[in-house]
Parts: C-alpha cells; structure tokens; sequence
C-alpha cells in the first residue's frame, strides 16, 4: 500500500502488456496494488498509471520466467493468463516476485495462498479445456465443420492443437461466445482470431439425419434401472448441455 | 430397416458392456487421416444413468446361437433381431466422430452363425474404418470366445483394445448360468492377445515400425449378483488376471435382471450398485495404492462391508499402522491413509519440499480431512478433537443415516430368510444383512461388533 491510494497499473490486456507490468515496477521500483486490463473502471481512490507495452521488455520478462524460476513457469504464466480469476494479474505479479526470490521451488510452494490460488485456477483451466475436447458439438455445413462453446476461461488457445490434430485436413471453426474468440483451422494452418457473433445458416438434411440418429443412440445407450440424473450432473454440468446436440430440441 | 432402427437395437442391447473407455494409448493424428487418441481417453457425453460415453459402442448383431441365461440376446429371447454391415457401421462411425460426438468404435456382437463368421465381420468393420475411411481414433473390438487364434491375430493389427469378458468368477456359475461357455474358451482368447501384446512389444523394441498388436492392451468385465460368488473371489481373479495376462482393467457390473429363471435374481431385484461401487474401490486400491487382495478381503472376511469403504475397513482393521506423520511418511505409506488419494499423496510430497505441512496447509492442498484427520498427525500433533481410537473412528467415519441401518436390522423389521435374494436388495439394506450372523460372513459381524457398531 502507498499510504491510502491504490496503486493500479493499466495494461492493454494482452500478455506481454501484462509482462511489461513487471518490468516496469522493478524498473519504477514500485509495489502495484491492482493490476487491471484498460477496459476495467477505476475507482475515486485509484491511482492509475498506464503502461506501455513494448515487446522488447515483455520478452526479457518471459525470458527471465526460465532463467531465475524454470522453464515449466512460463507455461504455467502463459496458463495463468488464460484463466478466469478475475484477480489472476496481481496473482501472477505476486507469484512472479516470490519466484524470483525463491527460485524453482515455487512452483512445490502449494501451501502458500498465492501459488494455491493460481495454480487452483490454472487446474480449473485445464479441467474445462479437458472437458470441451469431448463436448464440443460440431454441425456440418456443406463440409465446414462448425461448433459453439460457452466457456468460463479462455480454453480456445489450449484446444487448438488437439482439435488441429484430430482433424487434420478438414476445415473448422470453435466460436468461443464467452470470450468472443474464434478458432479457425484449414489443412494450410491454424489461427485464433476475435469474433463478436455469429449467425449460422438453417440445418439441411443430411446433418438433420445424424443429429436425429446421435439423439437415439444418446437415448438409448442409458439403463434405467441405473438412472443417476444427480451423477450425469455432477460429470457434465448444465451449462454445457445448450451446445450438445444430444439435449437439442 | 432403415439405420435409425437398427442402431436403436443395436446399441440397446450393447448398453450393458460397461467398458466405455477410450484410454490407454496416445496418437497424434496425421494428415491424410482422421484421428487421434488421447492416452487419458475423453468421455463426450453422459447418459441419464452417470455412465461416461465415450465410443459408440454397439453389437455388430443381436443374433446368438447361445442361450446365457443372464443375456438379453440370448437365442430363446424374443426380441427382434438385426444386424449391421460393415459398411453402414463404418459410415456411421467416422460421420459421429466428425462430428465429435465419440472418441471412436466399441464393437461387440451377439455369435452370429459361428465365433469366426461373427469375428470376420468385425474385422471388415474394423479395416473399412482403418483403409477405406483413414479412421486414426481409438477402436475397442470384443474377442469372440471360441474364435480361432489366426482371426484374433488379425484383428488385434486393426484394432487399440480387445476384451473378452469372463462374466462370471468361477466355473460353477459360468456353467449354471451359461452352460455353452466354458472357461477355456473365454481364457483361451485372453491368453493369445496377451501373448500378441508381449511379442509384439519385443518385435517393435527391433523395427520401429512394427504394426502395433491391441497398443491399449486387453480388458474384461464381471457380472456382479446374478451367481452368488464372494467379493473375495472376484477380487482375486481380478488380481490373478492383472498379474498374469497383464489386463488394463477389470470392469464390474452390478446384474440388471432382464429375465426371470430360477437360477438368477428374481427380476424385483435392484442392481446391486453399492456392491459394484465397493469392488471398484477395491480395485483401484490394487491397481493405483498398492494394495494386494489378501489384505482387502479375506476367508475370514469374504466380503466387502457396503458400509465403510475397502480402504477405511482396511485402516481401522490395521490400526497399529496409525497415526501416520504426513511430513515424514513414504509416499507409499501416505498412500493408504484414509482421505488421501493419489494425487493428494503426490501433493504433498511435493508441498513438504518447500516446507512442513499442517493441518490447514492440507485443506488447501484437497486432502479429505472428513477421513484423513483420524488418521495422521501434523508435526506430531493429532488434529482437535480427534481421540485415536477404533471405535470412535468408525463411529465418526459413517453418517448418520448409515448408522441408522444398523438397529433397524437388529430390531427385525426387515426379514432375511434368504441370502441370495437379499444380496441384490440396494446397497444400504443389503449391507444390513451382512451383518446377520447365521450367513457366510459372520466374520464380517464379529468384526463390526469390534467396532462397537452393533453393540
């Protein structure tokens, strides 16, 4: 604290201007209270300074991620920026410190709340991403094989090599409508672009006779006498269920 | 019939296979093929019963020439029958995988003809998929008991995982309930694909591109209350197979009754799913804990209690190995604490390399304290509250509703002339009778008594 204000750095909200807030509070020889993406509000007793993303500075930190901490860090920062915590940047800041300090055995600290809380987050990450790689529905439109997910962290960047691999040679696209991403892969690569919406064209027939037929077999696969509405819940929550084409009415 | 018709029958009557899974061997897709397999398989639904569904897993035929007495397929069940080609199931399979409605293929079949008719048309499924469609997801095939060894051989070239199922633990049930099944045609099978994966794996240790023989390796499935075997004999064939045919799982499956005989279950009978939750438990305890059966159940105690878990049961029968020091304790010996499980166990070897470990520092770290607090000391302390003994533990451990079952059996309000009636009865009741001292297990009583339980 810096006496009663918040100190608050704003970023663009891209990791390397998050990485460049550690930069500069080493180079500032300040101590950030809040570090927040430029759309968030700030408050009466704030005070904000903007900092400028420069790659040069940015890649030192990332870099240095490898040098004093070690190498599993940076995918675990790289991580960490993908996950929903809505306090992940000071998380990450605190944990970066302690990581310069104490080396690799930070990544072990898992009793300390800082290294517990985001590495919590970064589990529930990879959780939903896991999750997706079976859930995501796609429906084919005259081969363009199309799917819409409603995550709560940013998973696309994570599902992006398993679905590339999986299918290699057709055309697809994963809308990320939380997070107004899109995925979009042809056999000539792959690319992970911002998108605010998406309308899709009315389903034709052969797609209709496969949905009907993946509803019938979803059906029928269940044993009655086994019915477990509250286990089916607990494995696959709800929110999932309005992009599954087994639950499409 | 049209296919929608077909795949109703199909997978209808393919839903009592348990195995669903897609694990056991990872591969990158390729281009010029659709396809990959994930070593930790991906379920991409789950039906209304809380079973995974990973593969379409459907019966290349619901025609049988044999009549277990426990199968809906079974020849003298009128039912209607039908069959897929290769074609459609191909066509059907790789259209769902685009999709990504599955992780691949669960091929079973009734015996359609003959064992080698039956696999031959399977292994057609199987390379339509492979050569035709370029299909590199995961494709599990049942082995037909009886096949002959050449068409086994062949399949397991196509094929990530092949199983055949034992269906029940010992010969005596196998011949009352499926008289035209003998154990050597159900380990004959097992044998050869064990023995393939073997060779195999020392062929491809030579030529690196050696064709992979069955690379997610073999499973099997037991039918649990349609014969009245023990929990000790399931488990120690289920031991016996994992040593010996190096068997990637045993599934259990509590017996839904589908037809009445007066050799099975009456068909007002429940599942017995309580039973089948406990012998999971006690096969992941062999599996992952490094438990061996001998210490989960015994002639002494053939059963498992449905009450307490196999691993509590184990711990308050074992009591001198506790409390234990988590700070200091192996590994292996954390293991096998109440309340951690494996990756609680790998967390806090991890954790206690940055410094000591208490109690609240095991919150965080997703210990199961409910359990886990009667058992272990935090820098030599007990946790409040906590009195080290038997008794009072196994009090502790159950809730109040699992308490309550006890007297309500011991003041007769249920009745329990016949054991193998109730054995199928749920899980809560079913325990009770357990505890009835004129049955098999009157161990199990005396035990329970030593916990001051039924006293």
């Amino acid at each position: 604290m810096n006496g009663e204000v918040n100190l608050v750095y704003v970023y663009d909200g891209t990791l390397e201007g998050f990485l460049c807030c550690i930069y500069e509070s080493y180079a500032r020889r300040q101590v950030p209270d809040e570090i927040r993406c430029e759309q968030s509000q700030a408050t009466f007793f704030d005070r904000t300074e903007w900092i400028r993303t420069d790659t040069a500075h940015s890649d030192k930190v990332y870099g240095s991620l490898a040098e004093k901490i070690c190498l599993e860090s940076q995918d675990f920062i790289r991580d960490a920026f993908l996950t929903r915590h809505p306090e992940k940047e000071i998380l990450m800041y605190r944990f970066i410190r302690m990581g310069y300090r104490m080396g690799r055995k930070v990544m072990d600290f898992l009793t300390d709340d800082t290294v517990n809380t985001l590495t919590k987050a970064v589990r529930n990450l990879h959780r939903e991403a896991h999750l997706l790689k079976g859930f995501t529905r796609f429906t084919l439109y005259d081969n363009v094989m199309v799917a819409c997910i409603s995550p709560k962290n940013k998973v696309l960047p994570i599902l992006a090599d398993h679905f590339a691999d999986r299918y290699p040679d057709e055309t697809f696209l994963i809308y990320d409508k939380t997070n107004q991403m899109a995925l979009v892969h042809k056999p000539e690569g792959t690319l992970l672009t911002s998108m605010s919406d998406m309308t899709l064209p009315p389903i034709e027939d052969p797609e209709k006779a496969y949905r009907t037929l993946w509803k019938c077999f979803y059906q029928t696969i269940a044993i009655e006498a086994r019915e477990n509405p509250k286990c089916r819940m607990t494995l696959m929550p709800r929110r999932f269920w309005h992009n599954m084409t087994e639950f499409d009415l | 019939m049209d296919i929608l018709e077909k795949l109703a029958i199909l997978a209808d009557s393919a839903k009592y296979d348990v195995s669903c899974s897609s694990s056991g061997v990872g591969r990158n897709g390729q281009s010029g093929k659709i396809g990959s397999a994930a070593a930790c398989g991906i379920c991409h639904s789950f039906a209304a019963d809380g079973r995974c569904i990973s593969l379409l897993k459907v019966l290349m035929s619901n025609a049988c020439i044999y009549d277990c007495k426990y199968c809906v397929n079974r020849v003298s069940a009128d039912t209607p029958r039908t069959s897929f080609t290769p074609e459609e199931l191909s066509d059907l399979t790789i259209q769902f995988y685009r999709r990504n409605y599955i992780e691949g293929l669960f091929l079973s079949s009734g015996v359609l003809k003959s064992p080698d008719y039956t696999m031959e048309r399977m292994i057609s499924t199987a390379r339509l998929l492979r050569e035709k469609h370029r299909f590199n997801g995961y494709i599990h095939t049942k082995a037909i008991p009886g096949a002959s060894q050449a068409l086994i051989d062949e399949m397991g070239l196509w094929v990530d995982r092949m199983s055949v199922n034992i269906e029940l633990p010992t010969e005596k049930s196998l011949q009352s309930l499926a008289p035209q099944k003998t154990p050597e045609a159900v380990i004959g099978p097992m044998a050869r694909i064990s023995e393939g994966i073997r060779s195999n794996l020392a062929d491809r240790d030579h030529f690196r591109h050696a064709p992979k023989f069955v690379p997610a390796g073999q499973s099997t499935q037991m039918i649990v209350g349609a014969s009245p075997d023990s929990d000790l004999r399931i488990l120690r064939l289920s031991e016996g197979l994992y040593q010996k045919y190096k068997l990637k799982r045993v599934y259990f499956s509590a017996y839904t009754p589908v037809v009445r005989d007066p050799s099975l279950p009456s068909l007002m009978t429940e599942p017995p799913l309580m039973r089948e939750h406990r012998l999971y438990q006690a096969d992941w305890l062999m599996r992952f804990y490094g438990f061996t059966s001998d210490e989960i159940v015994s002639p002494k105690h053939p059963n498992l209690s449905l009450i307490l878990d196999p691993k509590c049961a184990w711990a308050l029968r074992n009591i001198d190995h506790f409390p234990v020091e988590v700070n200091r304790a192996s590994y292996a010996t954390l293991l096998r604490v109440p309340g951690i499980g494996v990756i609680g166990a790998r967390r806090i070897v991890q954790a206690r390399r940055v410094g000591s470990i208490d109690f609240e520092g095991l919150n965080k770290l997703g210990i199961v304290m409910k359990r886990a607090r009667y058992f272990i000391t935090c820098r030599g302390k007990v946790d409040v509250g906590v009195v080290f003994s038997p008794d009072i533990i196994a009090r502790s451990l159950l809730s109040a509703r699992e308490l309550s079952l006890i007297p309500a059996a011991r003041g007769g309000q249920m009745r329990f002339e016949d054991l193998p009636e109730m054995r199928e009865i749920d899980g809560a009741k079913k325990d009770v009778l357990l505890l009835n001292p004129t049955n098999e297990v009157t161990e199990e009583y005396e035990r329970r008594s030593e916990f001051g339980i039924c006293v």
